[in-house]
């Protein structure tokens, strides 16, 4: 028997979000978990790369409490692997936004130590201040 | 060839040594980098969400420096920007993606920018490993005056060369342009799994753990491999492979470090340019011992 889920209407608005702030058809990930395999920092994320997309899908909200969207690095190496032709990279970012635009940060600019700023390249910093930072 | 040339901040201070050694090797071959007059940051990271279109101004920005030095005459009807950052490669070029994709950004971009000249959409981004496969690696085999034969070399291509495919230098899972750029040096390049794996990146600022994880996985996967020394072309890959050896070090006491150059050092060597120009000192892990080792230096 075909089951069917049904969204409320604040779950199909978060989907809604995402899928707008990521330009990506959320709705046609199959769950097939190629992104989670070959992703390099799969084993530090609290829920995978699949799930999230799951969690999205389903606009279940508590995705947003969730390490992976900050951990996520931008590889796109699911990216070039997804069958269905879906960047989770960018629905991590859109995730990543909708805290970042409240003005919550990710990373305190002032306790990063001072050992840190001085032996880290400029792009690291740069690249995390704009990932991680509003 | 004169081609206007983006070095981005890095190169500028911790990968000068990248910078000098690129220039350098490109004159013998008869290529002339002209860096862009006032060159901003390109912000590093390309800014993924739909409506985030703010954050392509910087490296638009850069992109109207190349039309301006075609006007001036600084170079001649060359609408190419030569990069040498990965990451900066990365991030301007899916900038000039981004315009051709959606044609309305571009007016927004340029509504934004009301004191530049409009920016036209037609400047190119490309890697310097692009030029040298276009000037044909046949040209750099004759400048080749030290042989590298004895030095077996992981080709590290990172995320940001390959990936995603439109923007992407070669193939994305089977890469071979820095394998072709070792061999035409004389040198082996090897076979391995991790060289295109991910080096975590700027996780390296909150999560130095996780890198250090990813960057043992990497280096020794080159040393099981048979790899004498990894060669890169970032920057941050190169903090992570390289720098961050020392927290390797202190978690695995028994790993042996391994130097990781810039693709363009090894350049310089084999092509017998001055010291100053190779920039061993540049690099945390001193190379120079196993360069010693096998006679190259
Ligand atoms: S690889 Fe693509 S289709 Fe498969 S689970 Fe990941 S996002 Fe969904
Ligand atoms: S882009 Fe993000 S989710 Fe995808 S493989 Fe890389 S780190 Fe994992």
């Amino acid at each position: 028997m075909p089951k069917t889920i049904v969204l409320d209407k604040k779950s199909v608005d978060f989907l809604k979000k995402i899928t707008d702030l990521s330009g990506e058809t959320i709705t046609l990930c199959d769950q097939c978990g190629t992104c989670s395999g070959g992703c390099p920092v799969v084993e530090d994320m609290d829920i995978t790369p699949s799930q999230l997309m799951r969690m999205v899908l389903i606009g279940d909200q508590t995705v947003m409490q969730t390490k992976t969207m900050w951990l996520c690095a931008t590889c796109n190496t699911c990216t070039v692997r997804c069958p269905r032709m879906l960047d989770v990279s960018k629905v991590a970012e859109a995730l990543r936004q909708v805290t970042l635009r409240q003005s919550i940060n990710k990373v305190k600019i002032d306790e990063i130590s001072k050992e840190d700023l001085s032996e880290l390249p400029q792009i690291a910093l740069v690249a995390a201040f704009r990932k991680l930072t509003s | 060839m004169k081609i206007p040339y983006y070095p981005g901040c890095t190169l500028k201070s911790t990968a000068k040594h990248f910078e000098n050694s690129a220039i350098e090797s490109a004159k013998a071959l008869g290529i002339e980098f002209v860096e862009l007059p006032k060159w901003n940051c390109c912000g590093v990271v390309t800014p993924l969400a739909e409506d985030d279109i703010m954050h392509h101004v910087a490296p638009v920005r850069n992109l109207i420096r190349v039309l301006e030095m075609n006007k001036s005459g600084a170079v001649n009807d060359e609408k190419r920007l030569l990069t040498l950052c990965s990451m900066c490669f990365n991030t301007l070029k899916r900038s000039t993606l981004r315009i051709k994709e959606k044609v309305d950004d571009l007016d927004v971009l340029n509504d934004f920018m009301y004191k530049e000249e409009d920016y036209d959409g037609s400047v190119e981004v490309v890697h310097f490993l692009e030029i040298l496969r276009e000037n044909g690696f046949d040209e750099i085999k004759k400048q080749v005056k030290k042989s590298l034969e004895n030095l077996k070399i992981a080709p590290y291509y990172g995320c940001m060369l390959l990936r995603p495919k439109d923007i992407g230098i070669d193939d994305a899972e089977r890469p071979t342009i820095f394998n072709d750029l070792l061999t035409s040096l004389s040198a082996e390049p090897i076979e391995w799994r991790a060289k295109n794996k991910c080096c975590g990146s700027f996780l390296t600022l909150d999560n130095k753990e996780i890198v250090s994880r990813l960057g043992y996985d990497i280096l020794t996967n080159a040393q099981k491999s048979g790899a004498d020394l990894i060669v890169t072309s970032c920057p941050l890959c190169a903090f992570n492979l390289d720098n961050r050896q020392k927290i390797i070090k202190q978690k695995h006491p028994e790993f042996e470090e391994i130097p990781v150059l810039y693709f363009t050092q090894l350049m310089a060597i084999a092509f017998d340019l001055d010291k100053e120009v190779m920039g061993l000192d540049g690099n945390y892990i001193n190379p120079v011992p196993l360069l010693e080792s096998k006679g190259i230096l």
